[in-house]
C-alpha cells in the first residue's frame, strides 16, 4: 500500500541540492529556538559592526577632502607633507593639520575619534579616566585650551566607558578587541576543524593499526600540559597574531579527532559504504562524500562550543600578558588593566560584561544547532 | 460463546493527525488464539502495544479496550501495572535488544516474580528453574547466572517467554516473536508457544506479517491493512475463501514462477576453489590466535553463464560471507576466478577495473543507499568510478534507462532514498547495480526486509533482467521460497560448509541430508513440524 503512495508522490522538478528536506527541518528547528536564533542574528550584527571598527573608532577621518583632493585616510596613509607638515605619518587629531584641512576643504570622522592605540593629550586627569558620563561636560574639557567652548570638546572626543591607565579609549579598544578575538576564534576553529576532522576521518576509516598508533600519540599528545608550554613558547618567541594561533592549533586539533572518529569506525560498516566499495570508488571519494556528511553533524555541534572556548584561550593568555603583543587591542588586557586599576571599575566591568555577552551568545547559538542537528527533535 | 476475554472496542490511535488505526474491534475468548496480520505500516504492532498502553506519550487513543469487563484505555497507572505482566503479559520481536544485557537470566525473571507475587531468593529461584525447563532451555539450573549474549537468538527468546510466562497470564500478546529467529527455530518457538497455551489455557493475541505461521497457530485471524481491519474470522474459513480484495492479494503474494532454464553447455564465469574466511580468536596479553571462527570453510562452487546459485542456510552459516568473499569485499583464502581473471592476487586498486562486471545488492534497502545522496547520485556514482569519459548527460541518459529497467518513473532520479517505499529503494540499488551493464551480481538476501506482496514483484523483476541480459547470479537467501523461484543451482550451507549442492530443482523435490530436510519441512509444511536439536548454541565469541 505504501508502494503506491510512494509511486503517487513522484514529482518532476529537480530539488534544490542544499535544502534538501533533512536540512529544511534542521533549519525550521534552529529558528523554533527562539534564544538562539536571536542570539545568532545579535552575535553576527556585533560581529558585522566590529568588522567595521575602523569607521566606528578612529583617529583619522574617514574621507577628506583637501584643496579639491579626495583622500581616504582612514585607508591610505599619507604622509604630513601633503598637508605642509613633516612627519612621515599624520596625525589628524593635531590642531595643525585639522585647522589645515578645514581651511582647504572638510573632512568626515568616524563618531569616535580615537583608536584603539591612540593616547588622548588631553585628558581631565592623568591615570584611567572615568566615562565621560560621570562627568560634568565642562570636567570633560578641562584640559582644553578654551575649555568647554573649545571646538574639539565634542562628543567624538569623548570617552564614553572612560580610559584605560594609558589614556586609550575604552570602546574604541573593546570594538577591535571584539574583532580580534572572534577573528582569531574563528580562524582557530576552522583550521582546528579541518585538521581534527582529516586525522579523525583517517583513524576512523581505516582503523586497526592506523587507528591503535595515531590514539596512543593523541593520548600522550593530551596529556603535555598544553598551557605552561605556551607560556615556555611565548616567553621565547615574541607572540602575534599567527604565531599565537600556531601555538594553541598544537592543541586544539585534537577537540574533533574523538568524535569524528567514532562517526567514522561507526560508518564504515554501513552497507551503502559497502556498496560504494563495491562499485570500486576509491577510499578519499568515500571517506568525503559519504562518511563525512554523517560526521558533519557531529562537528558543527561542536563548533559554536570550540569558538568560545578558543576565545576564552586566547583572552586568558592576553590576561596572564603571554598573548598578544603589547598594545594591541585584546579584551584580556582589558580585563589585566581592571585588575591592576581596582580604583576604575568600568575597566574591569566593561571586559567582563563583553566576555560574559559574548560566550552567552555562543553557546546560546551552540545550543540552538545541537537542537537543529539531533536526530530525535528532527525526527518529530 | 463465553465472555471475551479482551474486547476491543472502535479504537483509533492517532499520532498527531496521522491515525495509526481507525477503528479497529475484534474479541478474543479465553484459551483462544487470534492472529492479526498485516504487512509493515498497517498498525498492527500500534494495536498490540496499546493493549497494555506501551505507547509512546504522543499517541492519542479513543475507543475502548475492555479486558475482563475494565476498560483500560482509561485505567489508573497503578492499576495498569497491576496488569501489565501478569494478567497480560507480551514478548517483542527482537529477543536481543528485549532482554537488558547487563542483567543475568535469573535477576530477569526474578524481577517479575517479585513485582507481582512478592518472590524471593529461594522461592524465586525455584519457580524460575521450573519456567526454564518448562521453556526448554536444558540444564536450567547452569544458565541462570548467564547474560542473554551467551544465548542463541533462540534461547534468548525462549527466555522471554518463560518471562512472560512467569505470572501464569490469562493473555499473552506475541508481537512478530519469531520473525528475527531462523526458521527451524521458528519451528520450535511456535510448537512451544502452542504446547504451553494449551498447558495453562491463556489466549493469545498473535501478531505477524506470515502467513505460513498464522497457518500454523492462530484459530482466527483479522487482516490490517492501513490502520482497519479488512476481514476477519476463523483461518480454515478465511484461508479457503477469501472475502477481500487485499486478503486475497496477500494470499496470492507468495513469490511464484520457476527459474529461467540454464544452459547446460554455458561456459562457467565464477570458480571457486577451497575459499576460507578465518577470523582469529585473539587471547591473552600479547593477543596469540588460540583459535578461529569458520566463517566459509573450504567452500568449493562453479557458475555456469546465465545461471542462478541459490545460496540457502540460516544466519551465522556463512552464505554472506561467502558472497562478500567471491567479490573480494573481505580478504579470503582459496582460488577465486572471475570471467576468467584470477582475483585472489590483486591489489585493491588491480580490482577496480573489474568491479563493474561483478556488482552486489544487500539485503537492507534502507542501509545500504546512502540518505544524504539524491538517487541519480547514488546511481551515477559507478558510472563516475568506471566510465568517467561519459558526458553529463550521456550519465543522465543511464541513470534513466536504468530507473527505467527497474520501473521507476525518471523524475525519482531527483529525490532521496527516505522518500521511497522499501520497495522502491530496492529497486534502486538494483538499478545502482544494473547501470555498470555487470555480468555477475551477488544478490544478498535482496528480498528479506520487504513485505511478501513487494518480495514477488522484487524477485519478478530480478528474473526480467536476468532473462533480458543474460546474467549471472548467486542468490544468497535464507528464504527458501525465493529461492525455489529463481536458482537453477542450490547450495546449502551450515556453519560455514556446504552440506548439499546440486540442481536447485532435484534438491527441492528430494533433499538428500537431513539438515536440508528439515529446513524444506521448516519452510514449506504448514504443519508445526517435531521439535529437534537444531539449535545448537554457536560457539561464543569471545
Amino acid at each position: 500500500m505504501s508502494e503506491m503512495a510512494g509511486q503517487a508522490a513522484v514529482i518532476e522538478a529537480p530539488r534544490n541540492r542544499f535544502l534538501t528536506p533533512l536540512n529544511q527541518r534542521r533549519l525550521a528547528n534552529f529558528r523554533k529556538n527562539r534564544r538562539g536564533y536571536w542570539s545568532l542574528w545579535i552575535f553576527l550584527v556585533l560581529f558585522l559592526a566590529t568588522l567595521g571598527s575602523e569607521f566606528i573608532a578612529n583617529d583619522r577621518p574617514i574621507i577628506a577632502s583637501y584643496k579639491g583632493e579626495l583622500l581616504f585616510p582612514a585607508f591610505v596613509d599619507y604622509p604630513e607633507e601633503k598637508f605642509g607638515g613633516f612627519f612621515a605619518i599624520t596625525n589628524y587629531r593635531d590642531d595643525f593639520i585639522a585647522d589645515e584641512i578645514k581651511a582647504n576643504g572638510w573632512a568626515i570622522w568616524p563618531p569616535i575619534r580615537f583608536n584603539y592605540q591612540t593616547v588622548d593629550g588631553f585628558l581631565p586627569y592623568s591615570g584611567a579616566v572615568a566615562p565621560s558620563w560621570l562627568m560634568s561636560f565642562e570636567d570633560n574639557c578641562a584640559r582644553y585650551p578654551l575649555q568647554a567652548a573649545d571646538p574639539n570638546c565634542h562628543w567624538g572626543n569623548f570617552h564614553w566607558l572612560g580610559t584605560d591607565d594609558r589614556g586609550r579609549d575604552v570602546v574604541a579598544r573593546l570594538l577591535y578587541g571584539f574583532r580580534i578575538s572572534v577573528l582569531f576564534g574563528l580562524t582557530l576553529t576552522i583550521i582546528s576543524s579541518v585538521i581534527g576532522v582529516v586525522a579523525g576521518a583517517v583513524q576512523g576509516y581505516f582503523g586497526g593499526w592506523v587507528d591503535l598508533v595515531f590514539q596512543r600519540v593523541i593520548e600522550i599528545w593530551t596529556s603535555i600540559p598544553a598551557l605552561y608550554l605556551l607560556l615556555i613558547i611565548s616567553s621565547v618567541i615574541a607572540p602575534n597574531f599567527w604565531v599565537l594561533l600556531g601555538i594553541l592549533l598544537l592543541f586544539s586539533w585534537v577537540a574533533l579527532v574523538g568524535i569524528v572518529r567514532a562517526e567514522f569506525l561507526r560508518g564504515r560498516n554501513f552497507e551503502y559504504i559497502a556498496a560504494a566499495r563495491a562499485l570500486g570508488v576509491s577510499n578519499a571519494t568515500i571517506m568525503f562524500r559519504h562518511l563525512l556528511p554523517n560526521a558533519m553533524v557531529a562537528t558543527l555541534t561542536f563548533m559554536p562550543f570550540i569558538l568560545s572556548g578558543s576565545v576564552v584561550t586566547l583572552t586568558s593568555l592576553d590576561l596572564l600578558g603571554f598573548g598578544l603583543p603589547p598594545g594591541s587591542p585584546s579584551l584580556g588586557e582589558l580585563l589585566a588593566q581592571g585588575k591592576n586599576n581596582l580604583q576604575a571599575p568600568w575597566l574591569g566591568l566593561t571586559g567582563f560584561f563583553t566576555i560574559a555577552i559574548m560566550m552567552t551568545l555562543l553557546v546560546f547559538i551552540g545550543e540552538a544547532v545541537r537542537d537543529a542537528f539531533d536526530p530525535r527533535k528532527s525526527m518529530a | 460463546m463465553t465472555a471475551p476475554l479482551l474486547s476491543i472496542r472502535d479504537l483509533t490511535i492517532a499520532f498527531g493527525t496521522n491515525e495509526a488505526t481507525r477503528r479497529i474491534s475484534f474479541d478474543i475468548a479465553p484459551g483462544e488464539t487470534v492472529a492479526l496480520v498485516g504487512e509493515s505500516g498497517s498498525g498492527k504492532s500500534v494495536t498490540a502495544l496499546s493493549v497494555l498502553k506501551l505507547l509512546p506519550p504522543s499517541a492519542k487513543l479513543s475507543g475502548q479496550i475492555l479486558f475482563k469487563g475494565k476498560d483500560l484505555v482509561t485505567v489508573a497507572q497503578a492499576e495498569l501495572r497491576a496488569v501489565r505482566g501478569n494478567d497480560i503479559s507480551m514478548i517483542f520481536q527482537e529477543p536481543m535488544s528485549s532482554l537488558n544485557p547487563v542483567h543475568t537470566i535469573e535477576s530477569q525473571i526474578g524481577e517479575v516474580l517479585a513485582i507481582h507475587r512478592g518472590l524471593r531468593a529461594t522461592a524465586a529461584r525455584k519457580r524460575t528453574l521450573e519456567l526454564l525447563d518448562a521453556v526448554g532451555i536444558p540444564d536450567p539450573a547452569s544458565r541462570l547466572s548467564s547474560y542473554p549474549h551467551q544465548l542463541s537468538g533462540g534461547q534468548r527468546q525462549r527466555v522471554m517467554i518463560a518471562m512472560a510466562l512467569a505470572n501464569e497470564p490469562d493473555l499473552l500478546i506475541a508481537d512478530e516473536p519469531t520473525t528475527a529467529l531462523d526458521v527451524t527455530v521458528q519451528a520450535q518457538i511456535l510448537t512451544l508457544l502452542k504446547s504451553l497455551q494449551q498447558r495453562l489455557g491463556m489466549a493469545m493475541l498473535f501478531i505477524t506479517h506470515d502467513l505460513g505461521i498464522v497457518k500454523k497457530i492462530a484459530d482466527r485471524v483479522c487482516v490490517m491493512t492501513n490502520g482497519e481491519i479488512v476481514e476477519s474470522g476463523p483461518v480454515a474459513t478465511l484461508f479457503a475463501n477469501p472475502q477481500h480484495a487485499y486478503t486475497r492479494h496477500l494470499l496470492a503474494a507468495e513469490p511464484r514462477g520457476t527459474p529461467p532454464l540454464s544452459d547446460p553447455t554455458a561456459p562457467s564465469i565464477i570458480d571457486v576453489a577451497d575459499l576460507k574466511v578465518w577470523f582469529p580468536i585473539r587471547r591473552g596479553l600479547l593477543r596469540r590466535t588460540v583459535g578461529h571462527i569458520k566463517a566459509v570453510d573450504g567452500v568449493d562452487l562453479s557458475i555456469r553463464r546465465g545461471e542462478t546459485l541459490g545460496v540457502v542456510g540460516e544466519s551465522g552459516s556463512g552464505k554472506s560471507t561467502l558472497g562478500y568473499a567471491v567479490l573480494r569485499l573481505i580478504p579470503s583464502d582459496g582460488r577465486i576466478v572471475v570471467l576468467g581473471n584470477e582475483v585472489q592476487s590483486r591489489s585493491w586498486k588491480a580490482m577496480r577495473p573489474l568491479r563493474a562486471d561483478m556488482q552486489i545488492v544487500f539485503q537492507d534497502p534502507y542501509g545500504s543507499l546512502s540518505p544524504r545522496l539524491s538517487v541519480d547520485q547514488i546511481i551515477g556514482e559507478g558510472l563516475s568510478v568506471h566510465m568517467p569519459q561519459l558526458t553529463a548527460s550521456e550519465r543522465d541518459d543511464r541513470v534513466v534507462k536504468a530507473l527505467e529497467e527497474v520501473g521507476l518513473p525518471p523524475a525519482a532520479r531527483f529525490r532521496y532514498p527516505h522518500e521511497f517505499s522499501g520497495g522502491q529503494r530496492q529497486r534502486i540499488a538494483i538499478a545502482r547495480a544494473m547501470v555498470l551493464e555487470p555480468k555477475f551480481v551477488v544478490l544478498d538476501e535482496p528480498t528479506s526486509a520487504l513485505d511478501v506482496s513487494i518480495q514477488a514483484q522484487v524477485v519478478d523483476l530480478l528474473r526480467d533482467i536476468q532473462q533480458r541480459r543474460g546474467l549471472t547470479y548467486m542468490f544468497i537467501s535464507h528464504d527458501l521460497k525465493v529461492v525455489r523461484a529463481l536458482a537453477n543451482q542450490l547450495i546449502v550451507m551450515r556453519n560455514g560448509r556446504i552440506v548439499e549442492q546440486g540442481e536447485a530443482a532435484a534438491i527441492f523435490a528430494a533433499p538428500q541430508s537431513d539438515y536440508t530436510k528439515t529446513l524444506m519441512a521448516a519452510a514449506f509444511n504448514t504443519e508445526v513440524i517435531a521439535p529437534q536439536n537444531l539449535d545448537p548454541a554457536r560457539p561464543v565469541t569471545p
